[in-house]
């Protein structure tokens, strides 16, 4: 494989052989293989959101295999930013830019996913978070594997990429199910939520099911608000301080 | 109760911030002080992105400072003539420091900008009340102590376009109060401050005004600077949260009524010099942190793609 790929990146060349699998009508029942729901597809952040979760559930065809599912968030260029001492303080110097950050990323698997596979077939799906796909800048390789680490570990303790592997029940070798768990600050935007089906290590199938994270209710109508009507928010913002000053100075003059 | 806060894009617990608005309140009650200066950094600390926080501490500050400017309006302790050259260069200085603020955001600095105008001016402002506060304490111990005069005349006096304060009883050049003024605007834009622990005491030593209208004519400069500050923050940066500001503004309020009674109890000078304590405490964490290495050397930013 490695001779006529050729500066072809693997990755491109597996998602051909997919899609020629996938779309090939002589093995029609291996597009079949996995099939697979989410239990809503549109997550409403209201004024009260604490966070939630959905459940994702399916059936596989065929004899034993594992399960793989994977929530991808929104794709952003993100700036990574190194503090380096300067005059005894430590100050923002160096950064780098990464595009195609996902928002949001989180893993669910019925067997710890090293054991499902090996670390080619990982990388070559995106599957895990040493794995996961950037656009990276350019930059020399230890400072952009450092960069790299930082991004990943700074979206770990901002949530949002989960470090610990959701679960995924199977029943009799048919039915799954896992819980998918979002944050308090889950990002908004539209998400892909893919199932994989592997069998002796190898991608055998795979579904991918959009989720829409979206603002509802008051916070989304003053956030687009702010955000159309800018200055229009900023008088109705002093507005309410001045009436708000205004009323306590009335309210406890009395008192 | 979790409430979601709009611009700043997080759920917060609405009773932790209801308290914080609450005790920042009673300090600033009792202390007769703006309370930006710990509001600020304590939203920071809370997980607020400086940007937001500046801004809607800007906001919360208009509600807070009209209250305590009506209070001094109806006993006639305010100075207009002074307030409005004191807001005039409030003007100049707030719209230059909203413009400096989107410029440091755009470079990753504000936060170290932020936290160093911190350090520099609550260093500064706490060790001046600190050293004063403990000299009037021991003053008092040793009555026959001899007044002071009003004030010194020194090359300041010597400036062009005098101005005469009727209500100040001041005769002075016109380009002191304007500078002071610019001075607390650009303060009040980057650090989401009224900026009255700057303006008391250059008003008191600096210009020489009777004591006694130096607090409302400062207030009345506040509510119009931080307006303008508020204005400018939601419409050229969108970073003013209004669920957030009311939140601080309903327990400020009820903190601070709390406060004043109880400040009216206490002596001045016991609390200046606690109020001194507070401005070091705020000002040596902050310094703490821009001095040790920090947890993580690095930190990420979503690119912004402005103007679409």
């Amino acid at each position: 494989m490695r001779g006529w790929g050729k500066g072809v990146p693997g990755s491109r060349i597996a998602f051909v052989l997919v899609a020629l699998f996938l779309l090939s009508p002589v093995r029609p029942l291996w597009a079949q293989a996995v099939v697979a729901d989410l239990s809503d597809h549109l997550i409403a952040v209201t004024t009260g959101f604490a966070g939630t979760k959905l459940l994702m559930f399916g059936a596989i065809e065929g004899e034993a295999a594992d399960v793989i599912i994977v929530v991808r968030g929104p794709a952003d260029p993100v700036m990574v930013r190194r503090k380096e001492r300067l005059g005894g303080i430590w100050v923002n110097r160096h950064k780098l830019i990464f595009g195609g950050v996902p928002a949001f990323y989180r893993l669910a698997s019925t067997r710890p996913v090293e054991e499902i596979a090996s670390n080619r077939i990982l990388a070559r799906h995106g599957i895990g978070l040493d794995h996961i796909r950037l656009v990276n800048p350019v930059a020399d390789d230890g400072e952009l594997s450092d960069f790299r680490a930082a991004l990943i570990r700074n979206k770990q303790r901002q949530g949002l990429y989960p470090s610990e592997n959701g679960h995924i029940s199977l029943l009799g070798n048919r039915l799954f199910r896992s819980d998918i768990f979002f944050p308090s600050n889950v990002p908004t935007g539209t998400y892909n939520v893919t199932v994989y089906l592997l069998r002796g290590g190898k991608v055998i199938s795979a579904q991918t099911t959009p989720l829409v994270v979206s603002k509802i209710g008051i916070g989304a109508q003053v956030f687009a608000f702010a955000h159309r009507y800018s200055a229009l928010y900023g008088v109705a913002a002093l507005v309410t301080a001045l009436f708000a000053g205004w009323l306590a100075g009335a309210v406890f003059k009395r008192a | 109760m979790q409430i979601y806060l709009p611009i700043a894009e997080l759920s917060v617990n609405a009773f932790l911030f209801l308290g914080m608005g609450a005790g920042v309140g009673f300090l600033s009650g009792l202390f007769g002080v703006g309370g930006g200066f710990l509001m600020t950094p304590l939203l920071i600390f809370a997980g607020i992105s400086p940007a937001v926080a500046v801004a809607t501490e800007a906001n919360q500050i208009v509600a807070s400072s009209v209250s305590g400017a009506l209070a001094h309006w109806r006993r006639g302790n305010v100075d207009i003539k002074m307030g409005v050259v004191l807001l005039i260069g409030g003007f100049i200085g707030s719209t230059l420091g909203v413009w400096v603020f989107g410029l440091l955001q755009g470079l990753g600095q504000i936060d170290l900008v932020i936290r160093l105008s911190y350090v520099v001016f609550l260093g500064t402002i706490g060790a001046l009340m600190l050293v004063e506060s403990l000299k009037a304490m021991s003053r008092k111990r040793k009555p026959g102590g001899k007044l002071r005069k009003l004030h010194q005349h020194n090359w300041l006096h010597g400036l062009p376009f005098k101005m005469r304060f009727r209500r100040s009883k001041l005769y002075i050049s016109a380009l002191l109060p304007l500078g002071i003024g610019i001075l607390v605007g650009i303060l009040a834009a980057i650090m989401g401050v009224g900026g009255g622990f700057i303006m008391v005491p250059a008003m008191i030593y600096l210009l020489g005004m009777p004591t006694a209208i130096v607090v409302g004519t400062s207030l009345f400069q506040i509510i119009f600077v931080t307006a303008n500050v508020t204005f400018l923050q939601a419409w050229q940066n969108q970073t003013v949260d209004i669920f957030l500001a009311l939140l601080l503004m309903t327990g400020g309020v009820i903190g601070a009524q709390l406060g004043s009674r109880a400040g009216s109890k206490l002596p001045g000078e016991q609390l200046r010099g606690m109020l001194a304590l507070i401005v070091l405490g705020v000002c040596a964490r902050l310094a703490y942190e821009l001095l040790s290495r920090p947890a993580d050397l690095f930190s990420i930013a979503t690119v912004l793609e402005r103007g679409g």
